[in-house]
């Protein structure tokens, strides 16, 4: 009787490193330039090595520049090209691997270790971002850990942890059409608030988590840790065997019957037990938008800010309890992060935007979660629907998801967004986000107020 | 190399806002460097300063008010460090001169990042969080990590005890250097390795 956690840990444990951790093997270890850099120098000057480079990633996207037709070190903050310059010359000098600004898998790297079967199921996946529990949707163990961490993985092949408590969320039912893995994943956090995930491994199952498609998936995953888990974890099952099949970091074929026998015997035991178990009904789930400065600050659409929020975010929010934040007018729009800047969360919203043009006087920005996406997008002539409706279309990277310096949108300006965290200042000082799903962004856009996709099919499109 | 922590006495402020995310003790704007040095500026920069990126002190936030020059202990609400798992947020609070941070619960990966880095993650109940907000905001403190525990001076006889895991202590308490540790176990890291990989070789295979 154990869990799929219980699993994926004892699978890993190297054994006991006493005072109550365990050293646990990490099968892969991806950088990023923001910290990636700094991590491999500071390794190097303390006289410590890679253990084992094949099974390093480092990957540029947080700072690179979004503008489309950007050159090798442009970075979108001031100063941000010595991050770029700095982390490609220590990745060379470690021997890792290296996706650079200008290689065609290149991409923010919750989108790309998917893409190139970096991550796996089975695996055990850490790197410097909160956002690694992303990949636990593919039935891996995926969890962001801090620079010190980062060095310590990469000297060592391991990590000391005390092994986390276990929450299970079952999710019944059916979502209805157009509500997302987005919207069931704010829906959680707004429930049981920021911290209601208690620091624990959870699992998500039940049948609207089996119906979800890959990409949802690790949408659903991604925002775990805006619920304060440790990580999420979805079971492998025949859409993921068949996701990660030929991936180029995947199994070569000789390995291939073994790696997907012991993928298909990733699962939790029926009478497996966890410490914490939550039920939700995926009916009770509408489309979810943020009104506050915490992912937990959210309601449905059209619901109204509840009385007792926060006084802090409200002032920031330019809002007051009672407020609805349906028809709020928007200056904004943003759509892309490694929480929906894939293929999907890109259709959804060209969907919405196809023959229809952004409202004047909003900056909309696009920016595919890696050069694959862009491609993909480009073939389906999505990116001519983008542009067609007034949106720039950028070059692949974290891009407004949140702030770096550099150009952003005017304080105060209320921009609807498809990314993971509407902190004070996340998106720039003063600008104020609201956390939605692609399809809700895109249609606000076109309305120029916040509102449901519905609501522009019923108005019959904008200007 | 981490600092030691044994025992701290110092100056304490009151942030007591709930889910303090790491982009707040460290705007991303304000890491300017690729190094863990000097950030101790960008501290809190978005609510310290008046204007963005400015350095005009903002008179309202707690750190810049009379009698709070010096603070190394800082009192906040639910879920402190939540966000980014940037380690620049920590560095930002050492290099400021922040050694503990008194809260009713802790960001995962941030909380990680204190014990690594020299600064002591103090989690105590809600309702003692909001007792010492209110009357020992601005109070000196003396927490001793051996007896994991805390006193301030506001509040005598008022004795508080947190929880901390053996090995963060012990790193804490001697100042040791985790990698090396770690390496000590490098033959039983070898030999799972070796077993590993022919369980599961194509782990081992990539690129």
């Amino acid at each position: 009787m154990a869990t799929l956690f219980d699993k994926l840990w004892e699978m890993h444990r190297i054994g006991d490193a006493g005072d109550g951790e365990d050293l646990i093997a990490i099968d892969r270890l991806l950088l990023h330039e923001r910290t990636g850099g700094v991590a491999l120098k500071s390794l190097a000057e303390n006289g410590y090595g890679v253990r084992d480079a094949g099974r390093v990633f480092a990957i540029m996207d947080h700072i690179v520049s979004f503008r489309s037709g950007r050159s090798r070190d442009e970075a979108r903050s001031p100063g941000g090209e010595a991050f770029i310059v700095e982390t490609r010359a220590m990745a060379a000098q470690a021997g890792i691997h290296l996706i650079d600004t200008d290689n065609p898998a290149q991409g923010i790297v919750h989108v790309v270790a998917p893409e190139l079967g970096i991550a796996l199921p089975g695996l055990t996946i850490a790197c410097p971002d909160s956002h690694t529990c992303s990949l636990g949707a593919l039935g891996a163990l995926a969890w962001g850990i801090g620079s010190s961490d980062a060095e310590h993985a990469m000297a060592t092949g391991a990590l000391r942890l005390m092994k986390p408590k276990q929450m299970r969320v079952t999710v019944t039912g059916k979502l209805a059409p157009g509500v997302t893995a987005k919207d069931l994943a704010l829906y959680l956090i707004a429930q049981y608030g920021a911290a209601g995930g208690k620091r624990c491994a959870i699992e998500f199952t039940g049948e609207a988590i089996s119906a979800l498609e890959i990409e949802g998936r690790l949408t659903l995953c991604n925002l775990a840790v805006e619920f304060a888990a440790f990580t999420a974890l979805i079971a492998p099952d025949e859409k993921t065997l068949a996701y990660v099949s030929g991936r180029t970091f995947g199994p070569q074929a000789e390995q291939e019957a073994a790696a997907r026998a012991h993928w298909a015997s990733l699962r939790s035991d029926a009478d497996a037990t966890f410490d914490e178990e939550i039920f939700l009904d995926a009916a009770d789930v509408q489309p979810q938008v943020s009104w506050g400065t915490s992912p937990e600050h959210t309601a449905s659409l059209g619901a109204s800010v509840p009385d007792g929020a926060d006084p802090r975010a409200l002032a920031y929010m330019g809002l007051k309890a009672g407020d609805g934040v349906r028809g709020l007018p928007i200056g904004g729009a943003f759509i892309g992060s490694c929480t929906n800047g894939r293929l999907s969360d890109l259709k959804a919203a060209a969907d919405i935007l196809k023959g229809r043009r952004v409202a004047p006087g909003i900056r909309a920005v696009c920016v595919p979660g890696s050069q694959a996406v862009r491609r993909e997008a480009a073939a389906l002539g999505i990116d001519k629907i983008f542009i067609e409706a007034g949106f720039e279309w950028g070059e692949p990277g974290c891009a407004m998801c949140f702030y770096a310096g550099g150009e952003t949108f005017p304080a105060g300006t209320r921009v609807m967004s498809s990314t993971n965290r509407n902190f004070e200042g996340r998106q720039g000082p003063g600008v104020r986000t609201h956390l939605a799903s692609p399809a809700v962004v895109a249609a606000s856009a076109i309305a120029g107020h916040i509102c449901a996709p519905a609501d522009i099919l019923v108005e019959g499109g904008g200007a | 190399m981490p600092m030691a922590f044994q025992s701290h006495r110092g100056l304490a402020a009151a942030l007591l806002v709930d889910n303090v995310d790491t982009d707040q003790i460290i705007p991303s704007r304000e890491m300017k460097t690729v190094s863990r040095d000097g950030l101790g500026e960008g501290l809190f920069a978005g609510w310290r300063y008046t204007e963005p990126g400015g350095r005009e002190p903002a008179p309202d936030f707690v750190l810049n008010r009379a009698g709070q020059a010096g603070t190394s202990v800082l009192i906040s609400g639910t879920n402190f460090g939540c966000g980014s798992s940037r380690e620049h947020a920590v560095w930002a609070l050492m290099d400021y001169g922040i050694r503990a941070v008194i809260a009713k619960s802790f960001g995962e990966i941030f909380h990680g990042n204190c014990l690594r880095n020299g600064v002591l993650p103090i989690a105590l109940p809600a309702d003692e969080v909001d007792m010492l907000a209110r009357e020992a905001g601005g109070a000196v403190f003396s927490i001793d990590l051996a007896s994991q525990s805390l006193t301030t001076e506001a509040v005598p006889g008022w004795t508080g005890t947190f929880e901390i895991a053996p090995y963060p202590k012990r790193l804490l308490l001697e100042g040791l250097d985790p990698i090396g540790l770690t390496l000590k176990e490098a033959p039983q890291i070898e030999d799972f390795l070796d077993a590993d990989r022919k369980a599961r070789p194509w782990v081992y295979a990539a690129g």
